[in-house]
């Protein structure tokens, strides 16, 4: 397996570097050590689950997750009474009904996550011409995407370095590309109160959101790397099985 | 002249379709009988394995778009509810999506074995260029599909690349109009790169089967490079090649399953998970990697008409190489001195791939030049002259003979047990 991942990260490795290096700009965020890591890693689901918390109470004032619905949420762990009472808790705007009027009514498992605001116009009108991004896919449309996210939500300075000009109206962070970033530092210590009773540190509350938008971003990593492991052995003894059939059909030819 | 076809089937139910329609012969004598050098290395095995990719791609392509919605405002979502909620959508989706870049690997060095073991001289011309339009082919539809998804990549990619025509004379601007189906890169040309995509991978395998047809009629190459000289240097296709191609096969799949299950983006860009929006521009608009090197070639030269003929004519060098390389000797093994130029181009070639992906700017435009100039130079200076100046190595009598071991026996067959030889 490990020869199996040089050879093949080798292989790719001349082709990729410029790629991963195109990104350039901002410090490289640290990298940290994540449950879903690796090759083999999963979700951290007590962590996914504090971050869905970190996200709902925190991020979701401002960024939308469109492409989640409620149910969803069975991936990191909640069970279906839990997922119907946190869709409960949003309203909806469905319809028309059979007057052709629009409705408000109380949020479903099936419902995707209610944006914050109806259309990105509003978004930008509300966060002073900034628009929060959609979460989704956050963890897959950045480079380096989980150490980048963390690092960002850590990385927020109350000055900045000496010798930089203040920006009106933005925030300086070690991490963002250009560093002057719209979004005000999001997390304060103990900001959420954890039903697990773990401390809200910052730092804790930027790794269980980050594991939260790695899993909203790849929910199917999971079953993905399983199935590979699967496949993978599969055919490395296929692959051992058609070579020695090779090696018995070409013993029998007589040059 | 009516009449049955004569077969030699024994099953009764085969032998009454052959005799009306004699595709079972047919199969018989080209996939099973049908002569092929015995000498064959593993770098033999990727035009089987191009062919694989091809139906791969075609397979998942059509499930794919059994889900896919070509509209600007609903392409990015669909992917997405692709991704989420079809069954195995995501593995139908990232198959097809590394299938794009195995597909171009593979057929890469399909080339560069072609360049390596001079495929492309007579008899083999024809075969060579038919391989060069399955190219043209492949990156058009490649272009196309890498702008379905419409994230921030596939849009501004679309946007630089059809810019490109505006570089014709006179009729240039008009021309960009006419491909996007308005002003800019919009939902006409999503509908229309769609519909284009689906269609050309089609029209591929209509090559492909010229270009099996073409390699019927000449019978393949082979590392030395030298005509097979009678049935003494031959053995059928089957079983021979087929186990042997199943085995590299095999090999292959390991790889590719390694980036569908364990590294699905690693060779893509994560912009293309950010929605298409004409208003932001990424700060470096990069093609796949398959597009690199014609990518750092378009950049290196300073004018865009000038930069749009060297990028095209990289590819169209390749139709004119049976006439450019005036060596009669096909391989290299036997050609000590173009051997070196050879690497050195395969070397340009890599460089030209990583300064595409740098932006263009101080040392990566000078390096680009290098790369492209070494290029051209290799093509249209290094092989036609170096045919006429260099003394190539003796050739061996036979494939026989060399196999046997009546002479030295060649470095890369002794580095082969499993040949017997």
């Amino acid at each position: 397996m490990r020869r199996l991942r040089l050879v093949a990260l080798a292989a790719s490795l001349l082709l990729a570097a410029p790629a991963a290096r195109a990104a350039g700009e901002a410090p490289k965020p640290p990298p940290q050590d994540w449950s879903f890591g690796g090759l083999f890693g999963t979700f951290d689901r007590a962590s996914a689950q504090r971050g869905f918390l970190v996200y709902k109470q925190v991020c979701a004032g401002c960024h939308a997750m469109k492409q989640l619905a409620y149910r969803n949420l069975e991936g990191i762990g909640l069970s279906q009474a839990e997922i119907r009472a946190i869709a409960a808790e949003y309203m909806i705007m469905d319809g028309p009904n059979d007057d052709g009027e629009m409705f408000e009514r109380p949020g479903r498992p099936s419902d995707r996550f209610r944006s914050p605001f109806p259309n990105v116009q509003a978004a930008r009108a509300a966060n002073n011409g900034a628009y929060p991004v959609d979460l989704s896919l956050i963890i897959k449309a950045r480079p380096d995407g989980a150490n980048y996210i963390h690092a960002l939500l850590t990385g927020y300075r109350d000055e900045p370095p000496a010798g930089v000009e203040p920006m009106e109206g933005m925030h300086y962070n070690a991490y963002f590309p250009g560093h002057w970033i719209a979004m005000a530092r999001p997390l304060h210590d103990d900001q959420v109160e954890y039903p697990d009773g773990t401390p809200a540190t910052t730092e804790q509350m930027a790794r269980d959101v980050t594991t939260f938008l790695a899993w909203a971003a790849e929910p199917e990593l999971e079953q993905r790397r399983a199935m590979g492991v699967r496949v993978i052995l599969f055919l490395i003894v296929l692959a051992g099985l058609t070579y020695g059939v090779k090696r018995k059909i070409w013993a029998e030819l007589k040059h | 002249m009516v009449g049955l076809h004569k077969s030699d089937f024994k099953n009764p139910v085969v032998r009454w379709i052959d005799e009306r329609l004699p595709i079972p012969s047919l199969l018989q004598k080209e996939y099973a009988q049908f002569p092929t050098p015995k000498n064959f290395n593993y770098f033999w095995n990727f035009g089987a394995l191009a062919m694989v990719c091809l139906v791969v791609m075609i397979v998942t392509g059509i499930f794919l778009a059994m889900h896919y919605t070509p509209h600007t405002a609903h392409a990015f979502d669909s992917v997405e509810r692709i991704m989420r909620d079809v069954n195995y959508g995501w593995l139908i989706r990232y198959i097809h999506m590394n299938g794009a870049s195995m597909f171009f690997i593979v057929v890469y060095i399909h080339i560069f074995r072609g360049l390596y073991y001079g495929s492309y001289k007579a008899p083999r011309e024809l075969l060579w260029i038919l391989g060069v339009v399955i190219l043209l082919l492949m990156m058009a539809t490649a272009f196309m599909g890498y702008v379905l998804p419409w994230g921030q990549m596939s849009f501004w990619g679309a946007t630089v690349i059809t810019n490109l025509f505006s570089a014709i004379p006179v009729v240039g601007d008009d021309i960009v109009v006419w491909l996007w189906g308005g002003f800019s890169v919009d939902n006409p040309t999503l509908n229309r790169f769609f519909s284009l995509h689906y269609l050309l991978p089609f029209l591929i395998v209509g090559v492909v089967f010229l270009h099996v047809v073409a390699l019927h009629i000449t019978g393949s190459n082979n590392p030395l490079g030298i005509e097979p000289k009678g049935p003494q240097d031959t053995i059928p296709f089957h079983p021979y090649y087929t186990i042997k191609d199943s085995f590299g096969l095999v090999v292959f799949l390991i790889v590719f399953a390694f980036f569908v299950f364990f590294a699905p983006n690693y060779l893509g860009h994560p912009d293309n998970y950010i929605e298409a929006n004409p208003l932001v521009t990424p700060a470096h608009i990069v093609p796949e990697w398959y597009f690199l090197p014609f990518y750092a070639i378009l950049r290196a030269v300073p004018d865009k008409l000038g930069g749009v003929v060297l990028m095209f004519g990289s590819i169209f060098v390749l139709f004119v190489l049976p006439w450019l390389d005036t060596s009669p000797v096909r391989s290299m093994k036997f050609r000590p001195l173009a051997r070196p130029f050879f690497w050195v181009f395969v070397l340009s070639c890599l460089l030209l791939g990583y300064c595409g992906a740098m932006p263009p700017e101080g040392i990566w435009v000078v390096l680009s030049r290098v790369g492209t100039a070494y290029y051209f130079l290799y093509f249209l200076v290094i092989l036609p002259v170096l045919g006429k100046l260099e003394r190539p190595l003796p050739l061996p009598v036979s494939i026989s003979e060399r196999v046997l071991g009546g002479g030295p026996v060649p470095a890369a067959a002794a580095a082969k047990p499993m040949e017997k030889a």
